[in-house]
């Protein structure tokens, strides 16, 4: 199944999304620490009340993390599980025609 | 005895009394090897999902985060997003994982290389970041058990004074942990995991809304007021009062504190994915759809309880007041339990004050309970499993007998946790914890990362990979300021051994920085270095992970 042009769709979408998913929330998880270790001054910034930046990039940290999973989520089900359902049934099928069974939905 | 350890105790043996209902009444499924190691296979997304949440959220995560958050700020929110973004790590991973493995964390390059060598490094690596984290958890049960029950006041329980308390808790959550094992096995610890998970996140989220309640709903006066009580000013809401500090007129000193936060940073988001007992976790639902959505589920529910951490440390900061935890536990681990008590007697007066201080106590141990549970499982498995069946029995143990061998590795393991944790209470909690993280992080994931995506991945490479992570981790830990050479402003020691013995060479306190990259190149150097090549089953690999055939 390996050279199957739709198992190399499969796989090439795979390492796409993963790849997205990883640059994204490294980029945005290392940015938030290295601003909290180099620009001491402007987290200090007060926006409303006690309310500064730092405290406001750390709760987009749980925002962004919460909408990243989520997308990440619909997209792996759009692309991925489908394309990879129907692989494995027709596998299955094809193994089973093999032996000589019927194959059980 | 008073009513508060009373409470305590009693609102403990209710919990532990209904999770072993559950757990017998979940049964032990055939007793066949899918049903210890991975519960029959049969859980829900929204099941697994709160299970891992509970896996993920130890006696660290409850009491840890939310006390650093009280004594130093805004810095212990560094921990809480940290952990929390490493999810998305783990999220594309776990369908791989399920797809590919069948019990143990060595199932992933195992399906490649099928090799006892390899089998025997990943056991050794699960073993030892299993027990590091194990002993974190048993010597904070101890820890936190004397403070709970009021020993610190010079109260006794039953006769006994601090010291034996604090052996009695180690030895009856160790010896329960053992029960709930070797009955349920994974089953059983899935149903201790999801109780724990729906009871701390309840009693978390009560708590938080009493803050919340306490200060009219107003989040920035509830941090103005923290900011106020902690004596600090407006330095408690920004960085720098704990991690990357700022050292006035030495320029290396400052750099090294920053290059510490980022190794920190580092080791937190990378080593949640290698952690062997969350990785088991994918084996318990049926496919990797499931898995993926229960990931997707944990994120939901452990991102809602790190956010009402921040309300709850906060809330200690400016209800109980720094100088009151620290004079508790100069670690603040009792911040949750002592803003329990303030909650309790602003809401209900004294006798509110002990029931919630009491349940907050119980809900702790329950707590410590199911992670240690997990834990024992995570590497009685993989003693068994790949120590056992693969590398003694070369793939061909009975499955009975391997589900027996199963059983005793899971006492085995109980009790030398028990005897390390009597005898090793005073070791540090975070320290563990942090070593755990980063060894998983430099051993682990490369070897899984690798198997999953390098074809020219071999044996030598796991083992080059395992062995020269797990190593690098402990040599840097043993030759940095936490085990020696670290001294506070005032002349005190601040490092693990005594004053005298200074062999501290590595400036970092977390490797993660400098081990990650060693495991990596390990595990490269070490498969260059062979000829060792499996292109076959590397695409059988490719297939079964992505697709899902032939997967277990």
């Amino acid at each position: 199944m390996g050279s199957d042009p739709r198992f190399v769709k499969l796989r090439k979408r795979f390492i796409r999304q993963f790849a997205v998913l990883a640059v994204l929330f490294l980029g945005l998880y290392l940015g938030y620490i290295f601003l909290t270790a180099f620009a001491r001054d402007f987290m200090a910034v007060r926006v409303a009340g006690s309310i500064n930046v730092a405290l406001i990039l750390g709760v987009l940290q749980f925002a962004s993390t919460f909408l990243l999973a989520w997308g990440y989520g619909r997209c792996a089900a759009r692309g991925l599980d489908p394309l990879a359902a129907e692989l494995r049934i027709e596998k299955a099928e094809e193994s089973a025609a093999r032996h000589g069974r019927v194959v059980r939905p | 005895m008073t009513t508060g350890q009373i409470w305590t105790i009693g609102l403990f043996a209710l919990f532990s009394g209904v999770t072993l209902a559950v757990t017998v009444r979940a049964g032990r499924g055939g007793g066949g090897a899918a049903d210890f190691y991975a519960g029959g296979r049969g859980y829900g997304r929204t099941q697994n999902g709160l299970a891992l949440t509970g896996d993920y959220l130890s006696a660290a995560s409850f009491l840890g985060i939310a006390g650093t958050i009280a004594l130093n700020g805004y810095d212990g929110l560094l921990y809480s997003v940290g952990f929390l973004a490493a999810w998305l790590l783990v999220l594309p991973l776990s369908q791989l994982v399920r797809n590919t493995g069948r019990f143990t964390m060595a199932d992933i390059p195992g399906f490649r290389m099928r090799r006892a060598r390899v089998r025997l490094a990943c056991a050794v690596s699960t073993v030892t970041v299993s027990v590091c984290y194990l002993l974190a958890q048993m010597v904070g049960a101890g820890a936190l058990v004397t403070l709970m029950l009021g020993f610190d006041q010079g109260e006794s329980l039953l006769g006994m004074d601090a010291a034996a308390a604090r052996t009695a808790a180690i030895v009856t959550v160790g010896v329960l942990m053992i029960a709930y094992v070797m009955y349920g096995g994974m089953r059983a610890a899935t149903w201790l995991q999801i109780v724990k998970a729906l009871l701390l996140l309840a009693g978390t989220a009560l708590m938080a809304a009493a803050v919340l309640a306490v200060f009219g709903f107003d989040v920035s006066g509830l941090l103005g007021a923290a900011a106020e009580a902690s004596g600090k000013g407006r330095a408690f809401l920004e960085p720098g009062l704990r991690f990357g500090q700022d050292v006035p007129g030495d320029p290396v000193r400052t750099i090294v504190n920053k290059l510490d936060l980022l190794s920190l940073g580092l080791g937190l988001v990378l080593g949640t994915a290698a952690l062997p007992h969350i990785l088991v976790r994918f084996y318990t639902v049926p496919d990797s759809r499931t898995a993926r959505g229960s990931v997707n589920r944990a994120i939901a529910l452990v991102g809602g309880f790190y956010l009402m951490t921040l309300v709850l440390g906060f809330g200690a900061a400016a209800l109980v007041g720094p100088e009151r935890i620290a004079a508790q536990d100069p670690s603040g681990n009792t911040a949750v339990p002592q803003l329990a008590r303030e909650l309790g007697t602003i809401l209900a007066g004294p006798v509110g004050g002990s029931i919630m201080l009491a349940f907050v106590c119980a809900v702790a141990l329950v707590t410590i309970l199911a992670v240690i549970a997990s834990l024992t499982l995570a590497s009685s498995s993989s003693l068994a499993h790949d120590f056992f069946g693969h590398v003694l029995m070369r793939g061909r143990p009975k499955e009975s007998q391997e589900v027996g061998v199963a059983r005793f590795s899971a006492a085995l393991i109980g009790a030398l946790a028990i005897l390390l944790a009597v005898f090793a209470q005073d070791l540090n909690v975070a320290f563990l914890v942090g070593l755990a993280f980063a060894t998983a992080a430099a051993a682990n994931l490369p070897v899984i990362v690798l198997s999953m995506f390098w074809s020219r991945f071999n044996g030598r490479g796991v083992e080059a990979g395992v062995y020269g992570g797990l190593l690098s981790s402990l040599l840097l830990v043993t030759l940095s300021p936490v085990m020696s050479g670290k001294v506070g402003a005032s002349g005190e020691n601040l490092s693990l051994l005594p004053a005298w013995i200074d062999i501290q060479v590595f400036p970092l306190e977390n490797p993660g920085l400098v081990s990650i990259p060693i495991g990596f190149a390990c595990a490269v150097v070490g498969a260059l270095s062979s000829p060792e090549r499996n292109s076959v089953r590397y695409r059988e690999l490719q297939v079964r992970s992505l697709t899902g055939t032939g997967a277990h």
